[in-house]
């Protein structure tokens, strides 16, 4: 909402400056955004009128102008594609100091004298039009000082409106609340009813039930459509950032402005028959004031004339904008002016559905005072009458029986008040606050019976009134206090890393962690295998930002590659987040990923580089399930891999045999696709069971020795580690402590398709120190399992 | 005698010039050795008379002392030479650069995020979550924001074909937090949220922190304190700050808080941080708690502002780029 300072002022005469003005209108809620100052240094700048204007003897696009100051004439040499005799015109004389620091002084122009200088708005700081001279009404009084003209110096003021000071869209509801924070007093508005020169009325007919409770309208023949608007109401609309349009438009603009209450004028003689208000039909169109036609639907309300049959032509979309065929134009004689109620929820996100936006819908949409319509009229008629003249007819307003509501009073408890503010605002504080504000307060023993007048329907409860003590009495004067309430500590489970922890230790090892948009794009899943996957948007932003991933590694590798792409080969990335699954309500999986390119290593002056491979990630997995002290209820899995894993490169990952993730380099196909090598490898893991950790049971350190044996053995190629592994251990028990796989190796020296494994076993018997013969038997019965589960040999 | 002596005398100026070890052992087996000269002569001290003995036995020894003593002192001088040569030569350069010595980082936004809920962890407010695909009754309804409600104009949804959408704050953690318990209550929420806009300005995804306090007593001079205290802890410094009234369906009497914050060039603006307010009776209402034994306050912060703001940070879709150039900043 943007306004006149100075219309304001008129209606709350306050002693405060511009400044104190605009920090109190703050204060209470009514954020100021800008302030434009208007026309502050305008002393020396008169209106004046070009005598003569002839084409300067040396530039052709000079003039040299002879101007009436109203007192003499002075020769001013102007650049301005409109100077013309006869002009009237604002003119900086000869010391006058221009808002933007130009000083006026006698100077020669390519050879001829002048002596001031004609202006533009924009030169004068009162508009950004600088396309010529700021042309003044013929009837402008040469001599007089501009700003006295123009009732300068002035600002534009624009606030921030939240949603529920709808009343604040009006100047009159500003200055209620300028009232009650610097303690003026709001002039009485003269809306005297105008009485009816003719019985000219027009049938109303309501036909939308609730969503239009009241219709205000009033026929006015013979107006002059042609007179120019007032200088002092053009100036006002332009200062509220609305541009003026012709007098009879400009008069509903300035009503909705002052007093808040939207307002349309018809040619009436283009309409016919009585008017209806009534919800549209599907598929009817209607034309409207800005050239648009659009197509409607019974969401929409129209106001219907009687061409074509009672209430069959729309020629007005209802609280919205009007329809270009009735519209008043200069050749307008007779006027309907509509003044309706239109309520919120039958006017919500109608502009936008149509693509619109007008100062009318915005308003409706939050609300407006329901008993402004009349008054409104009133005040419309009397200026009409005072510029344009005619003959009003009388005044109709129709209502529909029970749909209007009276506000009604409300109870606000002095220990309500206390208890919620932290404060004792003092009783008579109170009460000002309330009556400055237009409410009527009745004083009762625990506090007071406020009812709040129809323009404040967002007062509807204590805590409301609650609010207007509190930003009224100023939120900058209520004490800050420390929370006395009881304290529950809070304490992070202990058999659970923290997600922070979590992340610092992959940090430590050297990832950074990403933070990508959890949508993604169809294509993109598709290109992975995740088609189906996710959960789709119904209105995305863009195909780019569809669907709520499935898994965080497509975003991941994205910015992999945004990275390889400027120059960091070596790239290891980090997200956590939450991965999506369609269901009912949808499954959100907190979810750890990670990607991987380039060395295994930073380059190193003393170690030769290595290309990373999927050990060098399986490592970094196998730190963070040490962490969580339960190492052994995690398993590895060649089946059921992904697409978009390497099948002879990747890895299932389960705990307690549950798959968790997956782990390995990328499919080869992929990273074709993405432009990536076989470097890339990447993890993705369900948060939970990565997070979960053993709380510590403490046992007694063994007293007795540890003694190692080596083995080597050959086993077929595809015979896993991990069946080895299993073999020892089922076939050792508790005494091995531990199983060591020291070297791997197959070629020279080894049968084709086998392989050769060395291995330590730790041995350690909790009762008793081991003797060799412990020892090799121990060794013996591990190569026995081998052989027999493994088909394995001794190597010599 | 003096044979003796002037042996000594010779031997100790040849001590003095051994320069390697196997020099110095040669001298000493030629000299304290079984055929030295100093056994030599202890040897024949028993053919001298007994009153000669015992003087020239103890001129013997002394020699034989001296001698030894100087051997020794040499020897250790040997050494001590031999062992600054063998360091020199393993001199390294210490300033190369050491092994496995990169690390990596956690993003700004986790960082400020972090930091902003340990600071209420330790006002003992618990961390809290909800789904980031809320029903309409979480995201709006029960915040007290009906359909066609203004105030859900400002919130660009997301929406699910099903009438779910991307919740739009991280308020419905505080209807999730509230329902099926009672007071007192102390937590924060951190979390993504989700606005369908996107310029330079917004992201369609951001984060933010929702902390709600309801017990028997908070009022609104205790929110003022609360976020004043938090605004101290998080900058490490003071600002001047005010409570500017504003308008959230859940709370009232709401705030904005702005801080005065100095900008590079030494002006200084008001910049919006936090909003909040008194919790709604009705979302009280909502959650089973009855708003005339209890009061709370509740408020909400965008976390890529404080990063912003705490570590200079000027662009905000570099939060989202992940580019490791920007990211290494924070590590």
């Amino acid at each position: 909402m943007k306004f006149s300072e100075n219309w304001l002022r008129q209606h709350v005469p306050t002693k405060a400056s511009r400044d104190e003005l605009s920090a109190t209108l703050t204060a209470i809620g009514l954020e100021v955004e800008d302030v434009a100052a208007l026309g502050d240094s305008l002393a020396g700048v008169v209106v004046a009128r070009i005598v003569s204007a002839q084409k300067h003897p040396e530039a052709d696009r000079l003039q040299v102008c002879e101007v009436d100051t109203g007192n003499g004439t002075v020769q001013i040499v102007c650049g301005a594609p409109n100077a013309r005799a006869g002009l009237v015109a604002p003119l900086a004389t000869v010391g006058a100091v221009l808002p933007g620091g130009i000083a006026i002084k006698a100077a020669k122009l390519r050879g001829v004298d002048s002596s001031g200088m004609l202006c533009s708005a924009k030169e004068l700081g009162i508009d950004p039009d600088a396309s010529g001279l700021l042309e003044l009404p013929a009837d402008a009084p040469v001599g007089t000082p501009l700003a006295a003209y123009l009732g300068l110096p002035d600002a534009s003021i624009e606030i921030k409106l939240t949603p529920n000071r709808a009343d604040c869209f009006s100047v009159r509801g500003i200055a209620f609340d300028v009232a009650a924070a610097l303690g003026g007093e709001v002039q009485p508005l003269d809306a005297t009813p105008v009485p009816a020169g003719s019985d000219v009325g027009m049938e109303i007919a309501l036909e939308a039930g609730p969503r239009v409770p009241r219709f205000a309208g009033r026929v006015i023949d013979g107006v002059d459509a042609r007179v120019a608007t007032p200088v002092w109401m053009a100036e006002r609309l332009r200062r509220s950032g609305l541009r003026p349009i012709s007098f009879l438009v400009d008069v509903t603009q300035y009503v909705m402005l002052e007093l808040g209450q939207p307002m349309h004028a018809f040619d009436k003689d283009k309409l016919e028959g009585g008017i209806v208000v009534r919800p549209a039909r599907a598929g009817e169109s209607l034309p409207l004031l800005d050239g648009r036609t659009v197509e409607l639907d019974g969401d929409f309300l129209v106001v219907a004339d009687g061409r074509d049959g009672r209430g069959e032509r729309a020629v007005a979309l209802g609280g919205i904008m009007g329809g270009a065929e009735t519209r008043v134009t200069d050749t307008t004689v007779s006027v309907f002016l509509e003044a309706a109620h239109w309520i919120p929820s039958a006017i919500i996100g109608r502009s936008r559905r149509l693509g619109m936006h007008t100062d009318a819908g915005h308003r409706f949409e939050r609300g407006v005072d329901p008993e402004l319509p009349p008054i409104a009229i009133e005040y419309a008629t009397r200026l009409i009458l005072d510029i344009a003249g005619g003959t009003p007819g009388p005044l109709l307003d129709v209502t529909l029986p029970g749909q209007m509501q009276a506000p009604q009073p409300i109870l606000l408890r002095r220990a309500r008040l206390v208890r919620v503010l932290g404060l004792a605002v003092p009783d008579a504080e109170v009460a000002r606050i309330f009556t400055a504000l237009g409410m009527k307060v009745e004083p009762l023993a625990e506090g007071w019976r406020v009812t709040a007048p129809s323009r404040r329907f967002d007062i509807e409860r204590e805590e409301d009134l609650v609010e207007e003590v509190a930003r009224i009495f100023g939120y900058d004067r209520i004490p800050t206090a420390t929370p006395a309430g009881a304290l529950a500590l809070s304490s992070e489970p202990e058999a659970r890393i923290g997600e922070l922890a979590l992340r610092e230790q992959l940090a430590a090892r050297g990832y950074f962690e990403a933070v990508n948009l959890s949508f993604v794009s169809a294509d993109l899943l598709a290109r992975w295998g995740f088609e189906g996957q996710g959960v789709p948007l119904a209105n995305p932003l863009s195909a780019d930002l569809a669907v709520m991933r499935p898994s965080l590694l497509p975003g991941l590798v994205e910015a992999l590659r945004h990275n390889r792409a400027r120059q960091q080969e070596r790239v290891r990335l980090f997200e956590v987040a939450r991965v999506f699954a369609a269901g009912n309500p949808p499954v959100e999986t907190p979810s750890l990923a990670i990607v991987a390119s380039g060395n295994a290593h930073a380059e190193q002056w003393g170690e030769p580089s290595r290309a990373l491979d999927f050990f060098d990630l399986k490592g970094d997995l196998d730190a963070l399930l040490a962490w969580g002290g339960e190492a052994e209820r995690w398993t590895v899995h060649a089946d059921d891999l992904p697409p978009w894993l390497h099948p002879g490169r990747g890895a299932r990952l389960a705990r307690d045999g549950k798959t968790a993730g997956w782990l390995g380099a990328l499919h080869p196909q992929l990273a074709k696709a993405l432009d990536l090598g076989p470097d890339v490898h990447v993890l993705e893991l369900a948060l939970e069971p990565l997070l979960a950790r053993r709380l510590p049971r403490a046992e007694p350190v063994a007293r007795f020795p540890m003694v190692r044996r080596d083995i080597a053995v050959e086993v077929p190629e595809d015979v896993t580690w991990s069946q080895i592994g299993e073999a020892v251990r089922s076939s050792l028990g508790g005494v091995l402590k531990e199983l060591r796989l020291f070297d791997r190796y197959s070629g020279k020296g080894v049968e084709a398709g086998r392989k050769s494994i060395a291995m330590g076993l730790i041995l350690q018997d909790a009762s008793r120190t081991l003797v060799d013969d412990d020892a090799d038997r121990c060794v013996r019965q591990a190569i026995a399992a081998l052989e027999q589960t493994c088909q394995a040999k001794l190597r010599g | 005698m003096d044979d003796l002596e002037s042996r000594a005398v010779q031997a100790q100026a040849e001590i003095d010039k051994a320069d390697t070890l196997d020099a110095l052992e040669a001298l000493r087996v030629g000299l304290l050795g079984k055929s030295g000269i100093v056994t030599a002569a202890l040897k024949t001290l028993g053919s001298l008379p007994p009153e000669e003995k015992k003087a020239r036995g103890a001129e013997v020894n002394r020699v034989k002392e001296r001698l030894a003593d100087a051997l020794a002192a040499r020897k250790a001088a040997l050494e001590q030479a031999e062992l600054d040569r063998r360091l020199a030569s393993e001199t390294i350069d210490i300033t190369l650069p050491g092994r496995d010595g990169e690390r990596g980082g956690i993003h700004p936004i986790t960082r400020a995020l972090e930091r902003i809920a340990a600071i209420f962890a330790r006002l003992g407010y618990q961390r809290a979550d909800g789904p980031e695909i809320e029903d309409d009754w979480h995201n709006f309804e029960a915040l007290n924001f009906p359909p066609h409600h203004p105030a859900r104009a400002m919130h660009d949804t997301f929406y699910f074909g099903d009438g779910r959408l991307l919740r739009t704050h991280t308020s419905p953690v505080q209807i999730r937090s509230m329902k099926g318990r009672q007071p007192p209550i102390r937590i924060i929420a951190p979390g993504k949220v989700y606005r369908s806009d996107s310029d330079q300005t917004h992201s369609p995804m951001f984060h933010q922190i929702e902390g709600l306090l309801v017990d028997e007593t908070s009022s609104f001079a205790d929110l003022k304190g609360t976020l004043a205290e938090f605004i101290r802890a998080f900058f490490e410094r003071d600002f001047e700050m005010r409570f500017r009234p504003s308008y959230f369906p859940f709370t009232e009497p709401s705030a904005e808080v702005d801080i005065r914050w100095e900008t590079k060039d030494g002006e200084s603006r008001w910049l919006e941080v936090l909003g909040c307010g008194m919790v709604h009776p009705n979302v009280l209402a909502n959650c089973g708690i009855d708003p005339e034994r209890y009061t709370g306050f509740a408020f909400g912060l965008g976390v890529e502002r404080f990063a912003m703001l705490r570590y200079g940070v000027s662009d905000l879709r570099a939060f989202f780029e992940n580019d490791l150039r920007f990211l290494k900043q924070f590590a």
